[in-house]
This record gives C-alpha cells, sequence and structure tokens, in this order.
C-alpha cells in the first residue's frame, strides 16, 4: 500500500467527517449546505481512490453540483436563514437523546462491522477503462431498473410541478 | 482501505441520523438525508471492490432516487412554506390529532 495513497484517503475521509459535522451544527441553512458540497467533494475523491472514478465524477456533477444547486435554490427562494432568526436545532434533553441514538446507531454498524468484514488483501487496482465495465453491467444485466429510473424521473418531474404550482384559484 | 471506508461510512450515516434528529428546519433535515443516502453509496463503492461492478451501478440508481426525492421533497417544502409561511417542522402539525 503506497503511504500517499493512505495519506489522501485518509485526507479526504476525514474531511468529509469533518464537514459533516460542520454540516449539521451550522445555524444558517446557506452555511449548512456549503458544507454538504464540501462532505460530497471528499466524497467524490473517495470515490475516484476507490476506482470508481465514474461514479466520482457524478458524484460532482449531480450530487455536489445538481442537487445541492436545487437545495440552494429553494433556500433563497424563501428568503431562509435571517441572521436575527433563533437556531433551529432543538435543545437539551432532545439533542442529548438525538446524539445517543446516533451513537448508538454508529456502535451497532461498528460492531457488525468489525465482525463480518472479510479480510481480503487491498490491491489498488490498476486503472482501466473506468466507464465501460458499469456501462456493461447498466445497459445489459440492468437495463430494465435503468430504464424505469426514466419513468420515476418523468413521475418526479411532473409531480414537483404540481406541487409547486401556484393554484390559478386559492382554495 | 474497504474497511476505512465502511468506518467513514458508518459515521457520516451517523452524522445524518442526528441532524435529521436535532434540525427543525424541513430543508436541513431534507439535506441531512441526502447525507445518509451519500455514506450509503460510499459503502456500495467501497464493496463493489469485492463484489463486482454491480454495486457501483447501483449507486446510479440510488443518485436517481435521490435526485427524484430532492425534486418532489423540495416542491413539498414550498407548497408547506406557501401555506403555514415557515418551514419548521414544529409548526407543521396538521396531522397530530
Amino acid at each position: 500500500m503506497p503511504l500517499l495513497y493512505t495519506f489522501h484517503f485518509y485526507l479526504f475521509g476525514l474531511l468529509a467527517v469533518a464537514s459533516a459535522l460542520a454540516f449539521v451544527t451550522r445555524k444558517s441553512p446557506v452555511a449548512a449546505a456549503l458544507w454538504l458540497v464540501s462532505t460530497m467533494a471528499s466524497l467524490a475523491a473517495l470515490y475516484v481512490l476507490l476506482d470508481a472514478q465514474f461514479i466520482g465524477i457524478i458524484q460532482v456533477l449531480v450530487y455536489a453540483g445538481a442537487i445541492m444547486v436545487v437545495f440552494l435554490f429553494v433556500v433563497m427562494l424563501l428568503n431562509l436563514g435571517d441572521v436575527g432568526e433563533p437556531s433551529d436545532i432543538k435543545r437539551g434533553a432532545l439533542r442529548g437523546a438525538a446524539v445517543f441514538v446516533g451513537l448508538v446507531v454508529l456502535a451497532f454498524l461498528l460492531s457488525t462491522l468489525r465482525d463480518q468484514l472479510p479480510q481480503v488483501p487491498f490491491d489498488q487496482g490498476v486503472m482501466t477503462n473506468a466507464v465501460e465495465p458499469i456501462a456493461e453491467a447498466a445497459f445489459r444485466r440492468y437495463l430494465l431498473a435503468f430504464e424505469l429510473t426514466s419513468v420515476l424521473l418523468l413521475a418526479a418531474i411532473v409531480g414537483a410541478v404540481v406541487l409547486a404550482k401556484r393554484r390559478a384559484v386559492a382554495a | 482501505m474497504i474497511a476505512e471506508a465502511l468506518f467513514f461510512s458508518a459515521i457520516l450515516f451517523a452524522i445524518g441520523i442526528v441532524g435529521v434528529l436535532t434540525r427543525r428546519n424541513a430543508i436541513i433535515v431534507f439535506m441531512c438525508v441526502e447525507l445518509m443516502l451519500n455514506a450509503v453509496n460510499l459503502s456500495f463503492v467501497a464493496l463493489s471492490r469485492l463484489h463486482g461492478v454491480t454495486g457501483q451501478v447501483f449507486v446510479l440508481f440510488v443518485m436517481t432516487v435521490a435526485a427524484a426525492e430532492a425534486a418532489v421533497g423540495l416542491a413539498i417544502v414550498i407548497g408547506v412554506f406557501r401555506h403555514f409561511k415557515s418551514v419548521d417542522l414544529e409548526n407543521i402539525n396538521l396531522l397530530k390529532g
């Protein structure tokens, strides 16, 4: 395992976790969204390090690009995040309980991980064609599912337009 | 490195859960759900090193569903904001009885 590879892996992993922590603790929705973009960019770097270059690029384009822009767009459209507003983070016992639940889930996941992870040597894969294997799988074996996602997207578009459209006659 | 990736994935997922439970702003709750989806995607990509490219195809599907969910969810948030003049989840209690 090259040292530089390990260093980059931990760097981007810790960057993702730190940005995620900053994301859940920021008061302003805009700051939170920008920290989430940072998390997603770090995750894209991790994907590339794990030899999923195509997924890494899609992550930057779709998640960090498109989806987060939609979120920011709505935040600004609704004019949220005034500096004078009180923080929306719950206080006291509720927050403690939420953190407790998070820690329990984390402990559960980590214990599962330790017990059931297969011990295999990790070889840093040789850079092959980044798109071909995934296209092969998506357009042959999972072609039906792939085509069905287009129906899902169509339904989402129609649904979003219907929901967000201003009613012509006020109810 | 697969173990480390799954470790980071577990941490991100837990952070997402804490965010969903602690925030009252509906849009930030949505973003926390996106964070949890991303954590799962990291697991898929890491395990695709062991089990072949299927995991990566699944990540594509997860991203599609996340995009659809974001579009519909944010449309709902806009509708809710028009009705309540707020996106604070504590105010949205029509179904509370």
